[in-house]
């Protein structure tokens, strides 16, 4: 009975998204039609703003599929954005820029880990720690009147850059936009069909059973916090050093927590919170587009509700039927 | 049977806070025998299970496997000497195949992904080595309870077990179940496993096992074969003191009807009926037990009579009054008293103290209350009587309760329903996961109520406990009751032939 009232939501599921899929593909091409530069201008636009959203999204689900919530994911992009634009106006080098990025990511979640991990502390208490903190250092050390040298460049393939429509929209890309195309696939690969990810989902769902085989829960939960904070700080090197070229405080503006709300209605799956990601970069696109166009005379202050409101219709439709992982939130200890 | 011995525990000792649970433990096990080990709950058998599988670390004392001294210092080290725990309760893990389930932890390795054809061969040989069979790609928390515990199993064959620890196996099986489980056993053996067999089932020990020790208070008070003991012999060591094996008790003399239910129609959580068109009533001085496997409705069930649960259709009179469905209050004032089925999550506020927890259902009255609160005199007062009229071990009426054992914490819901003056019981599990002694105790209790003249409801999956207390039997399967027998037309093989598919 469980197995067939589960088959039948999947099935549903699968024929919606199918459906709207298509929808979405005629509406695009219908605007590619009318009108291909701001058709290629709103995509190409999506897909930068989905970017930190998928890979807040990814270490937000690498920690949940394991139990850990992680709602300190803002603070991490934040503290990332930071230390990576610093970093490239010391050196100079962009390049040095997003890996000191990703090493503060990766360093505030290993105070995270250490946090609830080893500490047991709430998750929910360490997150907003780790928010706070980043919040506070960024906007105390904060330099005025620097600037970045220059920001990551679009690189343009060759050949498959002059294809119509999907040329300028996947294959002249900045490299971290791309890289969070590769990386969404490579998680998803890894999670399903690896050794790691199976043992991650275990000790996410329960994790007594993994641990009577041998495998040490709280190990596996530490690194992948550490794992998570790798996409957290590769995010924030995108907002520093990609999209804006600068730092500014409080930059991250909600994605941390919007990323949470993609995870979640994507399933805990890469794939799907990319989907999901790429939705919410739409909306946003479109109401960018809509305040430039200056189309419709309504004021841009509701046009910019536009991907918010978005988010708590979907999240309002999807959250109930989706399930966590088993053990979410709550710390394991030997007995 | 070969006489060589595999496992060798010398002198193990171990305690918890100044509480022994193992003091020199000596446990021989030989190759290809069922062992087993016979204790009451909290006699130090899982202690020791855990010392041998690297969950715990004894005090004292030496581990020897094929006669090679040992130091297991983790489940992990335990699964590389060829030691597999079968746990009470399973370690699936929830949404997970039972492919997936059985190779966690020893997944077999292809580049960089999980070779899930060569794991799938594996799975393949073991099923055609041993005679079980499993379906590997169905998710295992959707599979009956039996076939879980195959999985159980299998998860310790993949990783070449020599030494099979089951935790109270049967614990959760019916009749028929447990005769698989048995011819499992019995062909595992003859592959020259060797199976420690916890249990506080004294039947069982008898029809499978080659020797049994017999632990109470952490020690081990003999070992035997079963031609050379009996089940008396063996009850009486394991619990130090004579025990009633058989219930022999008066039979009831019904007055009128307490309690009546009327095509009445439940759904489950997930929307679905679970309890289809049921009829029946339970008189004065009656127990009338409903027997099943569990999951058939007995839960929504007994949640609905409790009004605890919506009802779709249907009518429930107690003591003569229809009763409204969703009001736990009026039907606890109108008589009812109920043993939730898990009592730690129903029955029970854990980190409250006794004496809150024996005022749950009455603490808005007097004398619990006396001004603007509680009155912390007469909660204290009530709570000592009852540790004392019904034999607490406890510290005193300010311990919390989740610091008692099982059968202490039964005894504490057990005390709080039974005080009140009521006319109708449901008790629903009422002797789950307690040892022998605690049992006996329970039923006497039941019997005591009965005779007092209420009618009660007794649901259950242990097939003994409700052929012994009842005195008309229910049987439910699917949502309906599909067969009512008087207790002196019931057998254990009819009933449980209609608990697993209906009719007889």
């Amino acid at each position: 009975m469980i197995t067939a009232s589960k088959a039948k939501t999947d099935s549903k599921d699968r024929i919606f998204f199918f459906l709207s899929g298509i929808l979405l593909l005629s509406i695009i091409l219908y605007s590619y039609w009318i009108s291909p530069l701001v058709t290629v201008a709103i995509l190409t636009s999506s897909l930068r703003q989905s970017t930190p959203l998928a890979l807040g999204a990814l270490c937000g689900l690498i920690c949940e599929r394991s139990g850990v919530m992680n709602i300190g994911i803002e603070g991490q992009m934040l503290l990332a954005a930071f230390f990576g634009f610093l970093v490239n106006v010391w050196t100079g080098s962009l390049l040095l820029g997003v890996i000191s990025g990703i090493a503060a990511g990766m360093l505030a979640g290993i105070i995270f880990a250490l946090m609830t991990v080893s500490m047991k502390m709430d998750q929910i208490i360490c997150g907003t720690i780790v928010n706070l903190l980043a919040a506070g250092l960024t906007g105390y050390f904060y330099p005025t009147g620097i600037n970045a040298t220059g920001k990551l460049k679009a690189y343009s393939f060759p050949f498959l850059s002059e294809l119509p429509l999907v040329g300028p929209v996947l294959f002249r890309v900045s490299p971290i936009v791309f890289s969070t195309i590769i990386l969404v696939f490579l998680v998803h690969f890894l999670l399903f069909f690896t050794q790691w990810g199976l043992r991650t989902r275990a000790v996410g769902e329960y994790p007594r059973a993994a641990d009577t085989m041998g495998i040490n829960a709280n190990i596996v939960r530490f690194y992948n916090i550490i794992i998570g904070g790798f996409f957290a700080g590769l995010a924030g090197a995108f907002l520093s050093l990609e999209a804006v070229g600068v730092f500014e405080r409080g930059m991250t503006n909600g994605r941390g927590f919007i990323a949470l709300a993609v995870m979640i209605f994507g399933k805990w799956t890469p794939i799907g919170a990319w989907g999901a990601a790429l939705l919410f970069g739409l909306a946003l696109a479109v109401q960018t587009q809509l305040q430039f166009d200056q189309v419709l005379s309504i004021p841009h202050q509701f046009t910019g509700m536009l991907p918010y409101l978005i988010t708590i219709i979907v999240l309002a439709i999807f959250i109930k039927r989706n399930r966590p992982p088993g053990s979410l939130g709550v710390p394991y200890e030997k007995k | 049977m070969d006489d060589i011995t595999v496992l060798k525990l010398k002198g193990i000792s171990k305690t918890f806070h100044g509480v022994r649970a193992n003091s020199d433990v000596d446990f021989t096990l030989k190759k290809g025998e069922i062992h087993a080990l016979l204790g009451e709950n909290g006699a130090g058998k899982s202690t020791l299970m855990n010392i041998i599988s690297g969950l715990l670390q004894p005090d004292k004392g030496e581990i020897f496997i094929h006669g090679k001294r040992q130091k297991i210092q983790n489940p992990r080290r335990a699964i590389q000497l060829g030691i597999g725990m079968i746990h009470q309760h399973f370690m699936i893990v929830p949404g997970f195949t039972s492919l997936e389930n059985i190779i966690l932890g020893s997944e077999p390795i292809k580049g960089v992904t999980i070779d899930f054809q060569q794991a799938r061969r594996q799975i393949a040989i073991l099923s055609d080595d041993c005679g079980l069979s499993i379906d590997p790609d169905a998710v295992t928390e959707d599979l009956p309870v039996g076939i879980q515990q195959r999985v159980e199993i299998f998860k310790a064959l993949y990783r070449n077990a020599g030494i099979l620890i089951l935790d109270e196996p049967t614990a959760v099986l019916i009749p028929q179940e447990t005769d698989t489980l048995f011819k499992i056993l019995r062909k595992l053996v003859k592959k020259n496993i060797s199976i420690i067999f916890i249990t506080h089932k004294l039947q069982e020990v008898m029809q499978i096992a080659d020797s049994i020790s017999v632990m109470q208070q952490g020690v081990i008070k003999g070992v035997f074969s079963p031609e050379e003991t009996d089940e008396q012999a063996l009850a009486e060591l394991m619990i130090g003191r004579e025990v009633l094996l058989k219930n022999d008790y008066l039979p009831a003399r019904p007055g009128k009807i307490v309690f009546e239910v009327k095509k009445l129609t439940v759904m489950n959580s997930r929307g679905y009926e679970a309890v289809s068109d049921v009829s029946f009533r339970v008189r004065e001085r009656e127990i009338v037990g409903i027997a099943g496997v569990q999951g058939n409705g007995q839960a929504e069930l007994s949640e609905s009579i409790a009004g605890l649960r919506k009802i779709k259709s249907g009518e429930i009179t107690l003591s003569g009054r229809r009763m409204p469905a969703l009001n736990p209050r009026k039907m606890i004032e109108n008589g009812l008293a109920h043993i939730p089925e898990d009592r730690l999550k129903h029955g029970l506020v854990l980190p409250f103290s006794i004496a809150d927890n024996q005022i749950l259902c009455t603490y808005y009255r007097r004398p619990y209350v006396h001004f603007f609160g509680r009155n912390p005199k007469a909660i204290l007062k009530n709570s000592r009587k009852l540790i004392n009229r019904f034999h607490i071990k406890a510290r005193g009426p300010e311990e919390a309760v989740q610091n008692l054992s099982g059968g202490n914490q039964q005894k504490v819901i057990i005390s709080r329903e039974f005080s009140r003056d009521s006319s109708f019981l449901i008790a629903n599990q009422p002797t789950r996961g307690l040892d022998v002694g605690s049992v006996e105790y329970v039923h006497k209790q039941l019997i005591m109520l009965r005779d007092k003249g209420l009618g009660v409801l007794l649901i259950s999956s242990e097939l003994d406990e409700i052929l012994s207390l009842s005195d008309t039997i229910l049987v439910i399967y699917r949502g309906r009751v599909c067969s009512i027998v008087r207790k002196e037309d019931a057998t254990m093989e009819s009933i449980g032939r209609i608990m697993v598919r209906g009719f007889e």
